[in-house]
């Protein structure tokens, strides 16, 4: 009772020394958080701006005579809509594929026994340490010999198959109380039915971070997407920027409209699903 | 590798399902896992080791020529120069880490406003590299360049910090760690809110300031989280490309030749010169070089991070 009183009221005080100097942190953070958003506000600004304007010493801040001709060079010169389409769909066919096949996978190396678990769990461990672009050359081989080059498929089958999509089910299924599963066995529940009537939607807030961090991979990727579609076609919007900086690439306006515009997409599903983008890089820590 | 890493902060429960019984819909459920593994996986990475043991022309197949890829690698100077860039880049992008330390600590000082805070530093992370390239390589120009533009106000002088290969990596790591923060300031958060309240309570009690506490409890119970931000750092680092290729590669800037990384080379002898042989040497010696920095990373852990 004492040591438990002691603590609040100690507790109450360290409370409020918090609070008595807690402008200063916001200072510090203010300034910090503006250093981090002027690359933005710079774009912006800029994506308004007149080519004539953007290359005049000294810098103006705010445009002078604020026109849209970037948005209109960006909208002339890029296939928009047909290259975020590609960037879309790939996206989608890259979440569900990657969230079915690995919640499958996770749950039996989770939940179930069979012979050769170990060994084969080790084979999806190892591949998670190698860094892509191991794959890549073979990867592309098998595309080309399939004849997918330059298509939808190509960007997105690979990103399919996840070792680190069936790690990070494995992990989820591995935390869950048993007793559910128990209870659903005993009413005569068979093992697919276990999964996916009682196991699968305990699991969803894993499988919305896995969604969400493949999401953001699959959207900003540009190695992959550059290798495949070398003719030009099915190019999502990150190969599309790029070239299009090869073609215009002193059009500031009309680049920096193009990035933004660009990225506009992503940071709007940001905006929505904050806490899913947070929980998913909390919960991994995949980089990049 | 990073979610191997990150394993030891979560329990997980019993390995195994029902005790004794084999469950042969495992081998369904796991089937298609499985074969893209396999195919997109596995024979990749054998077919790459015996590539990188083969003269592979454009056409045509190739044929065996032992350790030739290996040796040329070795008297290239084109791949020295890309293995100095990518290791001062990676050395350079580290410094991201302490200021994500302090920015994590400070948003953990807040009662109110740390969501806006997590969503500012975050921005970066959600935007497209490619876009991330493009601005910055406007900022960084070196005649109008915003950037030259505040130093030419502090009375510094400018530099062409895209168009000048001894300014090159330093633009790419200022990049590097601006986009990295946000990943970096969500973990470190994450292993903040594990540190138990009672630790700075107890310390309050003995009268200890919140700069001592920091030093004192913070920063070594923070140091499992920090040593695991490191290690995703470095290997990510090493294997950058997107900089590169966005704010030189596809513009033909001549700063390009000297600002190689080790990725850039592989992407140009495997996809752009189709020398499939080479490019997958230079892919092995990629895999040993994170193999053996983050082995000995491992092995420094032991000097520094504090498990209890």
């Amino acid at each position: 009772m004492t040591s438990l009183s002691l603590r609040t009221v100690a507790a109450s005080s360290r409370h409020r020394a918090r609070r008595r100097g807690e402008w200063r942190v916001h200072a510090i953070l203010i300034v910090a958080a503006l250093l981090m958003i002027v690359p933005f506000v710079w774009q912006i600004l800029t994506s308004f701006k007149t080519n004539l304007e953007v290359s005049s010493l000294p810098p103006t801040l705010s445009p002078a005579d604020p026109t849209v001709v970037g948005y209109e060079t960006f909208f002339v010169s890029v296939p928009f809509w047909a290259q975020f389409t590609v960037s879309a769909v790939s996206l989608i066919m890259r979440v569900i594929g990657q969230v079915i096949i690995s919640a499958l996978a996770g749950y039996a190396f989770a939940r179930l026994r069979f012979p050769g678990r170990n060994i084969l769990f080790a084979l999806f461990l190892l591949m998670l340490m190698v860094p892509s672009q191991l794959f890549m050359l073979g990867q592309f081989e098998l595309m080309k010999g399939l004849g997918l080059l330059n298509t939808l498929p190509a960007l997105a089958i690979p990103g399919v198959f996840s070792a680190f999509g069936v790690f990070l089910m494995r992990q989820a299924f591995m935390t869950m109380p048993k007793e559910y599963e128990e209870a659903a066995r005993l009413d005569g529940a068979g093992t697919l039915r276990t999964f996916w009537s009682v196991m699968l939607p305990m699991a969803r807030p894993m499988i919305a971070a896995l969604a969400v961090l493949t999401s953001l991979y699959a959207w900003n990727d540009l190695l992959w997407p550059l290798i495949v579609t070398p003719a030009g076609n099915a190019r999502p919007l990150t190969v599309g920027l790029a070239a299009m900086q090869g073609q215009f690439g002193t059009d500031y306006p009309a680049l920096m409209a193009g990035a933004l515009i660009c990225t506009a997409p992503l940071v709007i599903v940001f905006l929505v699903l904050q806490r899913q983008f947070f929980e998913g890089i909390a919960s991994s820590g995949l980089k990049g | 590798m990073t979610a191997l890493l990150a394993s030891p902060a979560r329990r997980p429960g019993r390995r195994a399902g029902p005790a004794g019984r084999v469950d042969w819909w495992a081998f369904a459920m796991i089937a298609p896992a499985f074969i893209g593994l396999a195919a997109l996986y596995l024979w990749p990475f054998l077919s790459t080791f015996f590539k990188s043991f083969m003269d592979i022309p454009a056409f045509g197949p190739g044929e065996f020529n032992g350790v030739k890829n290996y040796t040329n690698l070795v008297g290239d100077d084109a791949f020295w120069r890309a293995f100095r860039n990518s290791a001062l880049y990676t050395a350079l992008v580290l410094i991201g880490i302490p200021i994500a330390i302090a920015l994590a600590a400070l948003i953990q000082q807040i009662s109110r406003g740390r969501g806006i805070y997590r969503v500012l530093f975050f921005l970066p992370v959600v935007t497209l590299p490619v876009a991330v390239g493009m601005v910055w390589r406007f900022i960084l120009n070196g005649d109008f360049g915003l950037f030259n533009w505040v130093l030419s106000l502090l009375g510094l002088p400018g530099q062409y910090w895209v168009a000048d290969d001894r300014f090159t990596i330093f633009a790419f790591a200022v990049v590097g760690i601006w986009m990295g923060l946000g990943i970096n300031l969500i973990i470190l958060g994450a292993g903040l809110q594990g540190i138990p309240e009672e630790l700075y309570e107890a310390s309050s009690l003995d009268g200890a300031g919140r700069i001592r506490q920091f030093f004192s409890i913070t920063l070594p119970l923070l140091t499992p989280t920090i040593f695991f931000v490191t290690v995703i750092t470095v290997i990510s680092a090493l294997q950058m490309f997107d900089l590169v290729f966005i704010m030189l590669g596809s513009i033909n800037n001549t700063a390009l030749a000297g600002s190689k990384t080790i990725v850039y080379l592989f992407y140009e002898a495997g996809f752009v010169q189709f020398r499939q042989g080479y490019a997958a040497a230079i892919a092995v010696v990629l895999l040993v070089v994170i193999m053996i920095v983050t082995a000995i990373q491992f092995r420094l852990q032991k000097k520094w991070v504090v498990y209890d």
